[in-house]
């Protein structure tokens, strides 16, 4: 066994190490520590995928001296490392480009622990991508609930406090289900772990031995994630969240969390209740209705909104409704659509919120587009990096948006009804009101005022992160192909 | 029917503890009674865990007299998943009390509707 | 008069009187003078409406989901039987039939926690650690000497509290230690015999005022052991899991079951988790009442 495969344990037992250290040092070193954590994290990830890549299989590593059924394992294949190392490699980068925002919202006595719940986040992150046990999954689960309350609550005023109340009641309540759903799953199958719970549910499904609370698990288990990461009807909380806590948090929040979550779900899908009887059960068509509804919804209301934080937040929501459309329509090439579209929005979303905090800060502080008009002349960097994110989030070729829709466009020429018309019209559809509502922002920052108003300084640390998340969403649209293909080939061995 | 809810009477009384709890955290605006749902919820969720691992005529997982056989104890899986789970369930209550009390410091009032509309008063109030 | 009141608990619209606040210790002057106030007559002529709904929706929703759960509880396995999926499949069988020989713990639950599960149980407690830290950028706020002028009043006015607080607090204690370290020779482990030692803490401090628990628990001390005590959980984990998946032996053995020093890891693992669990305990209740540990 390679030694590079020992790296995800170093990995999940570093960062939770590290937060714990974090609350004894003070703000700028916490801040170092975190910055070396997810740098090195994203260098074993690489690690871990050129690995994986060249030798073509998937493994499971023991964590403990007892193999599966018995003990606990992860499972390293394809997908979770490069899923695992575009986590990290957001995190590092916002981490990097988000300190103006961090200083500027956090109290200077509790900066520290900004950085200590991060690295928690972290942990957390590559737990819920290279788990090969659910139980584990709903512990980290947990862990990012309430680390993600914390960094959103620490902005400090009352609005904050109000929306992260919001998030955690509707985050309880999904994980009140996702617990229940599980507890189920034990009672029928009587295995935690994912190899042994695929074997017991095919059997109980030829045999149609406890079927109903086999459905009941896999609608509470369903729902429970999609309540967490904002499918359609629980989507308004995004709004208000987003909306008012720090920048930083926000990209974090929706570029890497909810897709942790989505993630996970997928997971459990492919490997604990296979695609064939997910199909079969009903629910992957309700997911599918609700995922259009989610697509035009936020869009819509993505139109109506006056403040840029919010009106990213509500794209959001549009975004997350591809990913799960691509899981409702539950065949191989929609589901790597949604990966695809997991790994677009991650690297998009993020850079989008911390282009518009400078925005805004160079614009009197204040978020609204009236305020932000004219930013092309205060702060040209910033309008290049949101106008750059805006055309992958509306599709332009050559981003890393346009293969998404490219790719789901494809996978609904595998069906022959109303779901391939419904796919297509609704992807249409999306894209002219995607359009209409950055194309708005867009024009809105470039066009100029008759005075001048003086310019402004970036520091160092954002042009850096701006130039790289370019970069990585140029990187993903132009090649997307061998992406794909190592994402298709991972798919088989899942 | 009823039989075999009588039989499973345990299970029986932890799913409607669940939903009574569900439902007091989906739809009460009140801060300490989405608390009190969402700990009545948990403790469900245990109870039906523990129903899950018990055995007639069988004792505790703890080895006496050297007798390994697996007819003489119950199932002790379920009560490792309880302990984590309980666990979880106390910083989740904490950490909501922690937000009430701070909640309660800035607004004065206990009722999450009421904290919207004051936050969108002042909202429109700076337009 | 009786039903407006409830109604207003009910729902959390109650203002203090003077007298409840200052035994609550909440200075009401001070928020009356902040910018914004409550505003109240406008929000209730519009709840009127929505306070019809609340209860019908709720027993609605709620009788929907028990009559789904009691349908599906009948088609599942049966309470108390031996051949359910969950107690008849292999995995118990190894638990049982190998866990003494194979973790050392004569009591098979621990051996299930720390030892083949321990994953979820390093998770379990970062997961406490994370409310910890949250409760703490919360609540922490600098210290005003009056609430500690005021604790003194109280506390010198209470003997009963102080002569039962003498008798119980040293058997709660020991009892709590004795649980910790027997956690692997029979019912109970660190997390319980944690919350034992954390409750009698707050017993201590209860009776005998911040002042002489401090001399021993100064936030100093108490950040530095519950951050040693995880990091060794962690770290000797660490070294577990990849001794396992590496396929190499560990120098801890397990000993002769039922002996104090046996069971590999299992006891020091449960000193550590018991050390954290009694310390967080210690400092929620530390949060909640004084602001500062």
């Amino acid at each position: 066994m390679s030694f590079c495969l020992n790296f995800p344990l170093f990995m999940i037992v570093a960062s939770l190490s590290s937060s714990v250290i974090s609350t004894l040092l003070k703000g700028k070193t916490a801040r170092i520590l975190s910055l070396l954590l997810t740098g090195v994290c994203f260098i074993l990830d690489l690690n871990i995928l050129l690995y994986v890549v060249n030798t073509g299989g998937s493994y499971t590593y023991m964590m403990g001296h007892f193999p599966h059924p018995w003990g606990n394992e992860l499972k390293i294949s394809t997908i979770e490392a490069i899923i695992s190392t575009l986590f990290s490699l957001v995190l590092f980068l916002i981490l990097l480009g988000g300190k103006e925002s961090i200083e500027e919202y956090v109290d200077d006595s509790k900066q520290h622990l900004y950085y200590a719940l991060c690295d928690l986040i972290n942990s957390s992150l590559l737990v819920l991508v290279y788990t090969n046990d659910i139980f584990t999954g709903y512990v980290f689960v947990e862990i990012c609930t309430l680390a993600s309350t914390g960094i959103l609550v620490l902005r400090g005023n009352g609005k904050s406090l109000a929306a992260a109340i919001r998030y955690m009641v509707f985050a309880l309540i999904g994980s009140g289900l996702l617990l229940f759903g599980i507890v189920f799953l034990y009672n029928i199958t009587g295995n935690l772990l994912m190899p042994n719970l695929k074997e017991s549910i095919i059997n109980l499904y030829n045999t149609k031995q406890y079927y109903l609370p086999l459905l009941t698990a896999m609608c509470f288990i369903s729902v429970g994630v999609a309540i967490k990461s904002g499918l359609f009807p629980f989507h308004f909380w995004m709004a208000d969240t987003y909306g008012s806590a720090i920048p930083a948090s926000s990209g974090i929040l929706s570029g890497i969390i909810s897709k942790a979550y989505i993630f996970f779900l997928i997971k459990v899908i492919k490997d604990v209740f296979t695609i064939e009887i997910f199909k079969a059960s009903g629910i992957s068509n309700i997911i599918f209705v609700l995922a259009l509804f989610g697509i035009v919804v936020g869009s819509i209301s993505a139109i109506r909104e006056n403040d840029i934080f919010r009106m990213c937040a509500y794209s959001s929501a549009a975004q997350i409704g591809y990913i799960y459309m691509g899981i409702g329509l539950s065949t191989t090439v929609s589901i790597v659509a949604s990966l695809f579209q997991i790994c677009a929005h991650c690297i998009t979303k993020p850079a989008l919120f911390l282009s518009s905090y400078h925005l805004s800060k160079n614009s009197g502080g204040s978020s609204r587009f009236k305020a932000l008009q004219g930013s092309y002349k205060r702060d040209f960097f910033s309008t290049v990096c949101f106008s750059q994110g805006a055309f992958s989030m509306v599709g332009i070729p050559l981003t890393a948006g346009f293969m998404t829709k490219y790719l789901f466009g494809m996978s609904a020429f595998d069906y022959t009804n109303w779901e391939m018309l419904a796919t297509l019209i609704v992807l249409i559809i999306s894209t002219i009101l995607n359009t209409i509502y950055f194309t708005k922002t867009v024009v809105r920052l470039f066009t100029v005022d008759e005075n001048i108003e003086k310019k402004f300084n970036i520091s160092l640390q954002y042009r850096i992160v701006g130039i790289l998340f370019m970069i990585v969403n140029f990187g993903l649209g132009i090649f997307a192909k061998n992406y794909i293909d190592v994402i298709f080939k991972g798919l088989n061995l899942f | 029917m009823l039989e075999v809810l009588f039989n499973n009477r345990i299970e029986c009384v932890a799913v409607i503890l669940f939903a009574v709890g569900y439902v007091t955290l989906l739809v009460s605006p009140n801060m300490i009674k989405k608390i009190i749902g969402i700990n009545i919820m948990d403790s469900a969720c245990n109870l039906f865990l523990t129903s899950i691992g018990f055995v007639y005529n069988k004792t505790a997982p703890i080895v006496v007299n050297g007798d390994t056989s697996m007819n003489t104890y119950i199932n002790p899986l379920p009560a490792g998943l309880v302990l984590t789970s309980i666990v979880v369930g106390v910083s989740v209550t904490a950490v909501m009390l922690a937000l009430t009390y701070k909640m309660y410091e800035k607004y004065h009032t206990l009722n999450l509707n009421e904290v919207y509309k004051i936050n969108h008063e002042l909202e429109d109030k700076e337009k | 008069m009786k039903s407006n009141w409830f109604k207003k608990w009910d729902e959390g619209n109650f203002d203090l009187t003077e007298e409840t606040a200052k035994s609550f210790k909440i200075n009401t002057k001070e928020n009356k003078e902040k910018k914004f106030k409550p505003i109240e007559k406008i929000v209730e002529k519009e709840n009127k409406s929505f306070e019809m709904i609340y209860p019908v929706v709720a027993i609605g929703l709620a009788l929907v989901m028990i009559s789904f759960f009691l349908y599906a509880v009948t088609k599942m396995p049966m309470f108390g039987d031996p051949n359910t999926p969950a107690n008849s499949s292999e995995v118990i069988k190894r638990y049982i039939e190998s866990g003494l020989e194979e973790t050392g713990a004569v009591n098979i639950v621990a051996g299930v926690i720390l030892d083949y599960r321990a994953f979820d149980t390093l998770g379990e407690s970062h997961v406490l650690f994370t409310a910890a830290t949250v409760v703490t950028l919360l609540l922490l706020a600098k210290k005003e000497e009056k609430e500690d002028v005021k604790e003194k009043e109280i506390m010198e006015t209470d003997p009963i509290l102080k002569i039962a607080a003498k008798v119980l607090t040293p058997i709660i204690l020991v009892f709590g230690i004795y649980v910790i370290l027997c956690g692997h020779l029979g019912p109970g482990g660190g997390f319980s015999g944690g919350s034992i030692i954390g409750a009698g803490l707050i017993l201590y401090s209860v009776a005998y005022g911040t002042e002489r628990i401090k001399k021993i628990i100064t936030p100093k001390v108490y950040k530095i052991i519950t951050l040693s005590a995880l990091c060794f959980y962690s770290f000797a984990k660490c070294y577990s899991f990849f001794c396992g998946a590496n396929h190499l032996e560990t120098i801890f053995t397990t000993g002769t079951p039922g002996a104090i020093l046996s069971a590999g890891l299992i006891l020091p693992l449960n000193i550590a988790v018991g050390i954290v669990v009694s310390l967080t305990m210690y400092g929620f209740y530390c949060y909640f009442t004084r602001r500062h540990i």
